[in-house]
Order: structure tokens, then sequence, then C-alpha cells
């Protein structure tokens, strides 16, 4: 492990305590990998706020024994009802098959981690907790480790060819105090094409890890509106690893949530590959406590590819927002186009947001920018759109989509990307009184 | 239409008294134009009356149909039928032109009680207010202002007031950075709005745009006030002899 160690006695204690209260699966295929990774958490221990990637999030509500209790969302309309897909339904982050559309109408391989990991071989072997193991450097990630030792739900997804639908992974929280632990595994074989859409929030708290390779020439679409609980702890990550001439884009949409954090950890292993990763955050302090944070890390291992990062947040009444992302290029990644903006807009004086752009360059053949801007509502742009009539709530609501539109323009899907704006616009109409 | 009386405003956040009594009054049906030297506070004026905020009235009056304009929000005055073409229009990164347009009728009809217009109808009106004054359907699919050309700019803002059909219409400085023909099309379209139920009030620096909108009254306004009202001829000597002996003979 790359970093020092640290390991005070308060770690200690409180890594063990929260290993002793874990309920280990042995697992069967996923078995070695869960002993390595049990192994590497232990090593690592939990996180503390001295932790360089842990100075702007407290790792508390993740880190305890027992999950602060949640209320649900309750969903008015769910997001991107109507829509032509294949929806997997998830409550209390168990599979509910009754809920759930037929897997096989999507034209993808598609196993239940909690029914495969009874047999010793699978193709996911070789993928599953190995790109969480591999994204542990630089930086130690031992709430992803957690999640591989301790998970036996999620999915297990194979896709060969041009997926026939999209994939929609549905979240429900039912239960108040759901601890949930997801892992899913996703492998697009040379050429493949998939549209995966991850909504809603698992449980009052929820410990998400994707692994996704995507295979030479192949192209992966990721689109995670995480839902609208108040109350949630989540944390996720989203390892991927983009073989050459790839092509990897997720968009992430936070709307409420005491505490959320996406890491995610990028490896553009191939040559001319291509990836992008963007997120709007919105929060507002009147609904309750709000924390987000993007902590990424994208790494340029081959040449000619290219990477953006396009993360806005909206934020009102003491919310926070902290974006920390890097950009890494390795010795002979020549020719690679980098690109990273993280953006706030503040609605108000009381809300935060702390930025921690990083850019660690070892080629000398690249493009590579970053930036990172804080404001407020632009007032000329606010009184011009009332001076035609539009009443100062509508004209904050529409200087605020204009604000988060370079982060939906990432969204291939226009469809998919309406959707995410209707939802941004809803959110928006509940703050006008 | 429009009354006002004895205005006077100062700046918020700095200690300057701009305007110091305006008195002025637009009949409906009528075009009145504005001359002044830069600075003298017809922006100002015409920012109050539309309800930007920064400016505090220190005294006087502004009413719209005997409305107190002075008391209401920006929205408001919109929606009753004011009109404010910007001497600067702002741009709006991220905000489509026809979402803009469209997102401002609806809430002026909306606000008068009026039925919003169906998305066919606005695509039609658009289109036919754009093509008479030469805005390509690529400029109205762009954002707000946003990469348009100073003269575009200006040609924008007549097309919203096009659209948007207000009865009192103010033109600040539309015509500057105008080349000949744009700014025969934009007097075209101010020409085209003439009607006995609106009002214009038409701010600018030079004669010629009045060669084209034939103003029925001409103001001299400087050091926020007006110091002299009289006929078109008012603005063809301001043309050849400039402000000093206007201003002289008020000193
Ligand atoms: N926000 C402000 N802050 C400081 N000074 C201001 C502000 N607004 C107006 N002023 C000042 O008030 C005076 C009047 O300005 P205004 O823009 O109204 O003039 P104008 O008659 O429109 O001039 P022009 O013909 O150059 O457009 C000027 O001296 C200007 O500098
Ligand atoms: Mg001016």
């Amino acid at each position: 492990m790359a970093a020092p160690k640290r390991n005070d006695a308060a770690r200690l204690e409180a890594t063990e305590a929260r290993i002793a209260a874990l309920d280990l699966p042995k697992g069967g295929f996923t078995a070695p990998a869960r002993a390595a990774a049990l192994a590497r958490f232990r090593e690592m221990g939990l996180p503390g706020r001295r932790d360089e990637y842990w100075r702007w999030t407290d790792p508390a509500l993740f880190a305890g024994v027992e999950p602060q209790l949640g209320d649900a969302f309750r969903v008015d309309k769910p997001i991107f009802e109507g829509r032509d897909k294949v929806r997997l339904v998830f409550v209390d982050g168990v599979y509910d098959a009754a809920a759930s559309d037929d897997p096989a109408i999507a034209g993808v391989e598609i196993a239940r981690l909690a029914e495969a990991d009874r047999a010793d071989i699978h193709w996911a072997k070789a993928l599953y907790g190995a790109l969480e193991a591999d994204g542990q450097v630089p930086v130690e990630r031992p709430f992803a480790a957690l999640n591989t030792a301790t998970a036996t739900e999620g999915l297990l997804i194979r896709v060969t060819g041009k997926a026939a639908r999209p994939l929609h992974i549905s979240y429900r929280q039912s239960a108040t105090n759901s601890d949930v632990v997801l892992h899913h595994v996703v492998r697009l074989e040379k050429g493949a094409e998939l549209t995966l859409l991850e909504t809603g929030t698992p449980g009052a708290r929820s410990n998400v890890v994707m692994e996704v390779e995507v295979g030479e020439a192949a192209r992966f679409h990721h689109l995670r509106p995480q839902g609208r609980a108040l109350d949630r702890a989540m944390i996720t990550h989203l390892f991927a690893r983009v073989a050459e001439g790839a092509l990897f884009k997720s968009f992430t949409l936070t709307a409420n949530g005491r505490m959320t954090r996406n890491e995610a950890v990028i490896r553009i292993a191939g040559d001319g590959a291509v990836a992008h990763i963007a997120g709007a955050a919105l929060g507002d302090g009147v609904d309750g406590p709000y924390h987000h944070d993007d902590t990424i890390f994208i790494d340029h291992g081959a040449e000619d590819c290219e990477s953006r990062q396009v993360f806005k947040k909206v934020l009102k009444n003491g919310a926070h927002g902290i974006f920390q992302g890097k950009i890494l290029v390795r010795p002979g990644a020549q020719r690679t186009d980098g690109y990273q903006i993280s953006q706030s807009l503040l609605l108000d004086e009381d809300s935060q947001f702390l930025a921690k752009p990083e850019l660690e360059i070892y080629a000398d053949d690249v493009k590579c920018s970053h930036g990172s801007t804080t404001g407020a509502i632009d007032e000329t742009a606010l009184f011009y759109l009332r001076s035609r009539g539009v009443p100062r709530a509508d004209a904050e609501a529409l200087l605020v989509l204009s604000f988060v539109a370079d982060a939906i323009a990432e969204i291939e899907n226009a469809e998919f990307a309406a959707d995410i704006e209707a939802r941004i616009e809803d959110w928006l109409a509940r703050r006008k009184h | 239409m429009l009354e006002i009386k004895n205005l006077q405003v100062r700046l918020e956040d700095e200690d300057k008294q701009i305007l110091k009594g305006v008195d002025l009054t637009v009949e409906a049906g009528k075009v009145h134009a504005i001359m002044g030297p830069n600075g003298s506070g017809k922006s100002t004026m015409s920012y109050v009356l539309s309800g930007r905020d920064g400016y505090q009235v220190t005294g006087g009056s502004a009413t719209m149909d005997g409305e107190d304009l002075l008391e209401m929000e920006p929205e408001a005055r919109a929606a009753a039928g004011l009109f404010l073409a910007f001497q600067y229009p702002v741009e709006i990164p991220g905000v489509g032109n026809m979402t803009f347009l469209r997102t401002a009728l609806n809430a002026q009809r909306k606000a008068r009680g009026e039925e919003e217009i169906s998305a066919g109808d606005f695509l039609k009106l658009v289109r036919e207010k754009a093509k008479t004054l030469k805005i390509d359907a690529e400029m109205l699919k762009r954002p707000v202002n946003v990469g348009f050309s100073g003269g575009e700019k200006k040609r924008n803002e007549i097309l919203q007031m096009a659209v948007l059909e207000p009865k009192m219409c103010i033109l600040d400085e539309t015509d500057s950075g105008l080349d000949v023909d744009a700014m025969k099309l934009v007097a075209d379209g101010v020409n085209a709005l003439r009607d006995k139920g609106r009002a214009f009030l038409v701010i600018t620096h030079y004669q010629r745009l009045l060669d084209h909108i034939k103003p029925d009254v001409v103001h001299i306004m400087a050091d926020g006030r007006i110091i002299k009202t009289g006929g078109p001829e008012l603005a063809l000597e301001v043309e050849e002899n400039g402000y000093a002996d206007i201003l002289r003979e008020k000193a």
C-alpha cells in the first residue's frame, strides 16, 4: 500500500470493532477476493478526518457499526418511467424478482451475486474485487474493500454485443434501518454496448461498489440519479478499466442527502480510449443537512486518450459540496487530452464549496486543463429575465438549469437527458414558495 | 400611458444623485425620443422604470396607465406591458433563445390570466417575426445573446419586443452599433408595432434613427433632468450643433 501506515490505537480499535460486528460471508468463487479484501481493510483501517482525502468529509456515518436511521423518499413519479428498458429492483439491497422485469429481455448475461456465488467458478471471478484492489493505489479506499469483503448482493453483468435495451437497476428503501452493501460487476466484451441506469437510494445507509471492465472498442453509458432521500448516508465507488478505443461515460445526479460520497477510479488502459465522468449535485439545507462529495481519480496509462470531468453543485442554506479530482498522466501517455472542471453555484452566503483539483503529469506531449469556480446567481441575467416577465423564482430556476447544462450535456441519450433535466426542474420547483 | 413626475433617483451603494427631478409624459400612440449627453441619466431612468436593483427613488413618481410602476416587481411591470430594449443586452449561457422567449411570453400570459401559447403557435409566431428582422433560425437555437454580434443582440431585443407585444416600449440606444441596413430593419420593426394603443420612448444619440422612426416629441436630458422638449426639429438641431447651445440656454 502506498500510503504510510499511521494506525493509531483508536483507529485499530474502531476497525476491529467494525470487523467483529460483520457478518462475513464465506463466498464461493469470490472467497479468495473476500479474504484478501478483508485483510486489506484491516491493514488500512477505517479512515479518519486526518487522512488526506477525508479532511472535508466526515466518514463517521459510513464507519459506525450501526447505520443511522433514515426515512425513504416518497417517490411520486419514478424517473425514466415509460422509457424502453429492463428494470431490476433491489429493495433494501435485496433483489426483488417479483418487482423486476425478466432480465432475459435485456440481451445481456445477468446473474445475481447471491446465487452465482454458490459456485466456485464464474466469469466474474477475475474481476470481483480485482478492480477495487487495483483502485487502492495511490489513495486508499477502505470502504470499498469492506464492500468486497461483505457484499452478498449485486449483479454480475456480461455484455457480448449491443444490449437490446438499457438495463435499469432500481433501488428502493423500505426499512428505516436498512444497511445495504451492494457489489456489481460489469464486463463489456470487445465491441459491446450497454447503457446502465442506476436509480434511487438503496438503504438508510448504502455502500455500493461497481466494477466495470470496458473491453476494446466497447461503449458504456452509465446514468445514476441517486434518489432524493434526505437522511441518506451513501458511499459509492465506481472502478473502471477502459481498453483500447473504448468509451466510458458516467453521469450522476445527487439531489438531497445528508451524506453522499461518490468515488471513482478510472484507469484508461488502452490507446485511443475516452472516459467522461460528470455530475450535478443539488442541496438545500432547508430540507435537512446536505453534504456531497465527489472524489475522482483518472489514470491515463495509454496514448491518444481523452478524459473529461464536469461537476456542478448547486448549494443553498448551509449545504456543503466537496470536489476532489485528480488526473494522472503516466510516462508514455502521449497526446493525452485531460479536462476537468468543478463549479459551484452558491444560492446564499451560508453554503460552502471546497475543491481540490490535482494534475500529475509525467508525459511531455499532453493537453491538460483544470478549473474550479464558485459563484452566485448572475444578478444582471436575473434582472434581464425578470424584465421580460419571468418571475424571480422561475428566472432563478432557469439560471440554475443553465449552470448545470454543461454536465447534463455529457448525457448522450436525449430522452434520458430530458428526464434528468425534468428531475432537476422538479427539485427547483419544490423550492418555490 | 407613461407619466413620470419629478422623479429623483440616487444610487443605493454610493452617495450619488443621478436623476434630479425628471418630468415626462408619453401619451398612447405616440413616439417620444430622448437625447442627451453621455452620463446624463437616460439609461438610469429606463432601468428604474423597469425595476432594476441598486437604485433608490428619493422622490417623485412613475405610473403606467395610472398604475404605480415603482411599487411593482420587474416581472409585474413586464406583464403590465412595459418593455425595455437594453442598451447592453445580457448574455445568458445555457439558456436557449427559444426557451427564454417562450418562458417569458407564457409567464406574462399567465400573469394576465391568459392561456399559455401552444408550442406550435409559438414556433410559428417567432419564425414569422424573426424573418422580418432577418434573424436566422440558427441564432434562435443558440443561448440568449451568446456569441451574437453587437447588431444581432440589438435585433434580438426587437424580436423579443415583437413577440411580447408590450404597450410601453423603451428603446435604449437600440441603434448604436447597427449598420445602415440593420438600422432600417430595426426601424421597420418598430414602425410595424406602432399603434394607437402603444407608445414608444426612444433613447438615441443620432438623428439617423429618427429619420426612420419619426418621433412626435423630442426631449433633451442633461444632468438628471429633462431640460428641453420640442418637435422633431430639436433632434436636427442637436445633430448639427451638439448640446452646447441648449445647455448654455439653460444655465
Ligand atoms: N451602478 C452605477 N454605479 C456608479 N455609477 C453609476 C451607476 N449607474 C449609473 N451611474 C452613473 O450615473 C450617471 C448616468 O448614467 P447613465 O448610464 O444613466 O447615463 P446615460 O445617459 O444612459 O449615458 P450614455 O449616453 O453614455 O448611455 C453616469 O455618471 C454613470 O456613471
Ligand atoms: Mg445609456
